[in-house]
């Protein structure tokens, strides 16, 4: 099993470690609940390093991106990032990523930690555009560093104006006395802050300036499973749970990064999918009544009859009730549809509502 | 990790309370803190006679669920009605407050095949 830069810390910290896509990775310090209050609250610190980083280099990395991905990257200018992902050629999806534009011809793409090698191989053997590839997933370390007191608590370790990277935007700058670190206003939280790329053997320097900088405004540090509730609670997409290869970008929601302005993997049966409609799709609900809902549990129409199945649930921390994320029968996915989930052996209601979950 | 000594165990990482017949049922502090935060404890077999390792109830965490076992035969005669308002009190007061049910035996000789605290202790350390 591999482990990030900052496994030692990890486990100083009283973190409990779990193995997650091949890693050994802190689920949880001091609790979910209080972690995830820490993150919608103040600010909260993950080691995501697990994930994997692409950099891809030359005149036609555009077009290699373009070809493997469904949002449009040519609207990407130098210092933005982009949310896509890369269909399978049977109309699912290799993985879901966020793509950075770096350099005129040099992009970043930050893919899933289970996924690294499989995505690898996915562009490579598109790559016949001579596209240089490296994979820097073993060197580089990312946290993300995440709540609404992320740009007060961090201001003090650059000296470029944080408050000035709006969303998906990014820099590359000096921060926590290391050069050329990447400061993205990205996160999957829904709380607003950044993630910070940077190399391994500037990481652990990085966290402690991180937690100093931060000890005034309550900073802590986050598991896995915080990670968890606080993306769900946003109705942000995991891939493995909510997407994978046996479910298309239309059926998933992600029509709004799907752009048929450009050819690209699945073009012609997502268009037609996303005109003709298709037979399921992913719905959020919350429970009406008492239960928490949990992956691979039925859905059920009122009378009973299974009319899909949940890919994610849990009992929301912020809002103290149960959530979840599932494929359901497109004729039963219209927002306030009751239903039922299955939950040992009752059904308990529920309803279809609009995403997010949590608003502020 | 709290061992208390006066109390039985069983291998599901739960506790027994002997009173005459009357066993007191909850799960230990080792389970309660691999759940992580309790959030909803769910018992519906309220005046139901179960038998050995059947499962009479469910504790859910934020992340996960597991199944409670009875680590011993005999009738529900009360759930901790406090757990409805405040299932944390698993977290916090395992051996106390986070108790779960209540059960009339049927078959104290079953007493002997639990754990005492040592054997626990070697269980989970």
């Amino acid at each position: 099993m591999k482990s990030t830069a900052l496994v030692n810390k990890h486990i100083a910290l009283g973190a409990k470690m779990v193995p997650f896509a091949g890693y050994n990775m802190p689920v949880q310090y001091e609790g979910v609940n209080a972690e995830h209050e820490t993150v919608r609250n103040a600010v909260g610190v993950f080691d995501v390093s697990h994930m994997g980083e692409f950099l891809l280099t030359g005149e036609n990395a555009l077009a290699l991106i373009q070809k493997v991905a469904t949002n449009d990257a040519a609207t990407l200018t130098i210092g933005r990032a982009q949310y896509s992902c890369m269909p399978n050629g049977k109309g699912g999806i290799v993985d879901d990523l966020i793509i950075y534009r770096m350099k005129e011809e040099q992009y970043l793409l930050v893919v899933n930690a289970s996924n690294i090698e499989k995505d690898w191989n996915w562009i490579s053997s598109h790559n016949d555009l001579g596209v240089e590839m490296k994979n820097l997933s073993d060197d580089y370390s990312l946290l993300a560093i995440q709540g609404p007191k992320a740009v007060e608590a961090m201001q003090s370790l650059t000296s470029i104006d944080l408050s000035a990277i709006n969303y998906y935007h990014f820099e590359v700058a000096d921060f926590a006395g290391i050069e050329h670190v990447i400061i993205s206003a990205t996160g999957y939280t829904g709380s607003g802050g950044f993630e910070i790329y940077c190399k391994n053997t500037e990481v652990e320097q990085i966290w402690d300036r991180v937690f100093e900088a931060g000890a005034s405004f309550g900073i802590k540090p986050v598991g896995l499973a915080a990670r968890d509730t606080l993306r769900l609670e946003m109705g942000f997409c995991l891939y493995g749970n909510d997407i994978d290869d046996s479910t298309s970008p239309i059926e998933a929601g992600l029509g709004w990064i799907t752009k048929f302005t450009k050819d690209f993997t699945d073009a012609l049966v997502l268009k037609s999918q996303k005109e003709n409609g298709v037979t399921r799709k992913l719905i959020a609900f919350e429970m009406i009544d008492r239960g928490i809902p949990r992956h691979d549990y039925q859905i059920l129409d009122l009378e009973g009859n299974v009319i899909g199945k949940v890919t994610s649930g849990t009992m929301s921390p912020s809002m103290k009730i149960g959530i979840g994320m599932g494929y359901v029968e497109t004729a039963f996915a219209n927002l306030e549809t009751q239903i039922a989930i299955e939950i040992r052996e009752k059904g308990v209601k529920a309803k279809i509502v609009k995403l997010p979950f949590y608003k502020k | 990790m709290n061992i208390p000594q006066n109390l039985k165990y069983t291998k599901d990482h739960e506790w027994v309370s002997v009173s005459g017949d009357i066993a007191t049922i909850g799960i230990t502090d080792f389970a309660q803190s691999e759940l992580g935060d309790i959030v909803y404890v769910e018992i519906e077999t309220e005046g139901e006679t179960l038998g050995q390792e059947e499962v009479f109830g469910s504790v859910e965490a934020v992340k996960t669920v597991s199944d409670l076992f009875m680590p011993l035969s005999g009738e529900i005669i009360e759930f901790n009605a406090g757990l409805e308002a405040n299932p944390e009190s698993v977290n916090t007061d395992p051996y106390g407050d986070g108790w779960m049910v209540k059960v009339k035996m049927s078959d104290t000789s079953e007493l002997e095949g639990l754990l005492d605290a040592a054997a626990y202790e070697a269980l989970v350390g």
